[in-house]
């Protein structure tokens, strides 16, 4: 087979890319956002008194980091039902990208957490701050500059997973990709734009990140190293 | 086991240390200790290291938990409190309660690098004593410029030399209005030139003020001129006290003597 590149057919796809790009967007955003908080929930729930909660809250996002995503997205999908549990395929794949992100997020929060001072928490035991305003108002503002790299990192991550989402039929780029080249039998322009579009997504995605990253050590006046 | 009453009577000292034991696994820190503050005094606690005299701020300030024994503030349990008749382990309400009286400065001054001096002032206040920003903001400009700080009030830490730090975590302490001051090692992380005007902002505390304060430090000088009382801490213990000119001038305890010829040998 010869090589050739068809401008017309892509002229003719690219709607339908472009469109299955929002999908993809849509997914990484909304997955994120369940990760970031229920990633926050797992980390504060390793730290309380509770040993039976830190040990069980530990070994499932132990679990949940050492088994495959796409499995975990299979679980959801085809094995929740049997339980009763229906689930369409956006639901199952929010829970599982998320779930999946979250453990990873509560790790990446828990080094920002243990990365704040012990004299940090004395000051807040002496001020006789509240456990509550002691995280929220001190140690998370403080953890966020360390976390923020690994948070950056896993969010283009999560962009990136996204494509596992095709295997349960969610309508992102890789699935719309997949339709597409078994319709028409021509693959390389719609793998090819789908390459090029996840480019255009996580370069720039990566690059914002690391202005962010500034802008917070900024806001919270610890530009300079303590 | 020795009966602890479960409160102190009227008039009694500000802190009191009933036989209270500190133990790190099989090591004792601190062994039986009984130390009383009264109002208004400046207690200093002098020693070698390792003689477990951080320990006894740490435990105050309830930053470790005692081992056996009770501490008293204004005649309340702090550690333990009471139920049906008898002392039983404080629980966290209790606790905050009583350490509410309290205040305390670090060695390493921990102020809140994403605060402004004034910013880490008004903490304490609107968080814990429910003030209103603007009484919290008047309060801790106050104290500011107690400290002579008062044209660094919206700088934060990073921006402030370590003297300025400490003066700041000083206005931070006592903002809370503590009953008790305490003073951790606070001019040992500081370059020489800058120690005197912390110590200066302590003296006034003490002479304009009246805090009770309880320090530990080892700047010998300012513990024999600022002192109303100096405790020489050994093993975990407190080998000997008394007031400054007779600890430093007419040391009874061989111990005491040794520590002091090696410090000032060293000075």
């Amino acid at each position: 087979m010869t090589f050739s590149w068809h401008w017309n057919f892509v002229w003719e796809i690219l709607p339908l890319l472009l469109r299955a790009t929002l999908n993809t967007i849509i997914a990484s955003v909304l997955g994120y956002a369940i990760a970031m908080v229920l990633g926050l929930v797992l980390a504060l729930a390793q730290r309380t008194p509770w040993r039976v909660l830190t040990w069980a809250v530990r070994e499932a996002v132990e679990f949940i980091r050492s088994t495959p995503l796409v499995l975990q997205i299979f679980f959801v999908f085809y094995v929740f039902p049997q339980f009763g549990i229906r689930l369409s395929p956006w639901t199952s794949g929010m829970i599982a990208i998320g779930l999946h992100y979250a453990s990873y997020l509560s790790e990446v929060y828990r080094a920002g957490i243990e990365g704040v001072p012990r004299g940090q928490w004395e000051a807040c035991v002496a001020l006789n701050l509240s456990t509550r305003r002691t995280y929220f108002g001190i140690v998370i503002p403080q953890a966020l500059p360390i976390a923020l790299p690994g948070m950056g990192n896993y969010l283009v991550g999560i962009l990136k997973d996204t494509p596992m989402l095709s295997v349960i039929g969610v309508a992102e780029l890789m699935h719309t990709a997949n339709a597409i080249g078994s319709e028409h039998y021509r693959y390389l322009e719609p793998y090819t734009l789908v390459g090029l579009i996840f480019l255009a997504l996580s370069l720039p995605t990566a690059h914002l990140i690391r202005m962010f990253e500034v802008w917070v050590r900024r806001a919270l006046g610890m530009e300079k190293a303590r | 086991m020795k009966n602890h009453p479960l409160k102190l009577e009227k008039g009694c000292p500000i802190v009191r240390f009933d036989s209270v034991t500190k133990r790190f696994g099989s090591l004792t820190v601190i062994d039986g200790l009984d130390l009383e503050v009264a109002e208004g005094e400046m207690v200093t606690i002098i020693g070698p290291s390792g003689s477990g005299k951080t320990t006894v701020l740490r435990l105050l300030m309830t930053l470790e938990s005692i081992t056996g024994g009770v501490i008293y503030v204004e005649g309340e349990p702090l550690n333990m409190m009471e139920r049906e008749g008898k002392l039983v382990p404080a629980g966290q309400r209790h606790i905050r309660k009583v350490r509410g009286k309290i205040g305390m400065v670090f060695q390493h001054f921990n102020l809140f690098p994403h605060m402004t001096a004034l910013e880490n002032c008004m903490e304490g206040p609107v968080q814990v004593l429910g003030l209103t920003r603007e009484e919290a903001r008047q309060r801790g400009a106050e104290l500011l410029d107690m400290v002579g700080l008062a044209d660094k009030k919206d700088q934060h830490p990073a921006r402030l030399s370590g003297g300025q730090q400490q003066r700041v975590a000083i206005a931070r302490a006592l903002a809370m209005r503590p009953r008790v001051l305490l003073l951790d090692e606070v001019t040992s992380a500081l370059d020489p030139e800058v120690i005197g005007e912390v110590t200066a902002v302590i003296r006034r505390l003490s002479t304009e003020h009246n805090l009770t304060m309880l320090m530990v430090t080892h700047q010998m000088g300012f513990a024999r001129e600022i002192s109303d009382r100096v405790c020489f801490f050994y093993g975990g213990r407190i080998a000997e006290q008394g007031p400054p000119k007779q600890l430093f001038g007419n040391p009874k305890n061989e111990r005491t003597r040794q520590f002091l010829s090696a410090v000032l040998e060293a000075n």
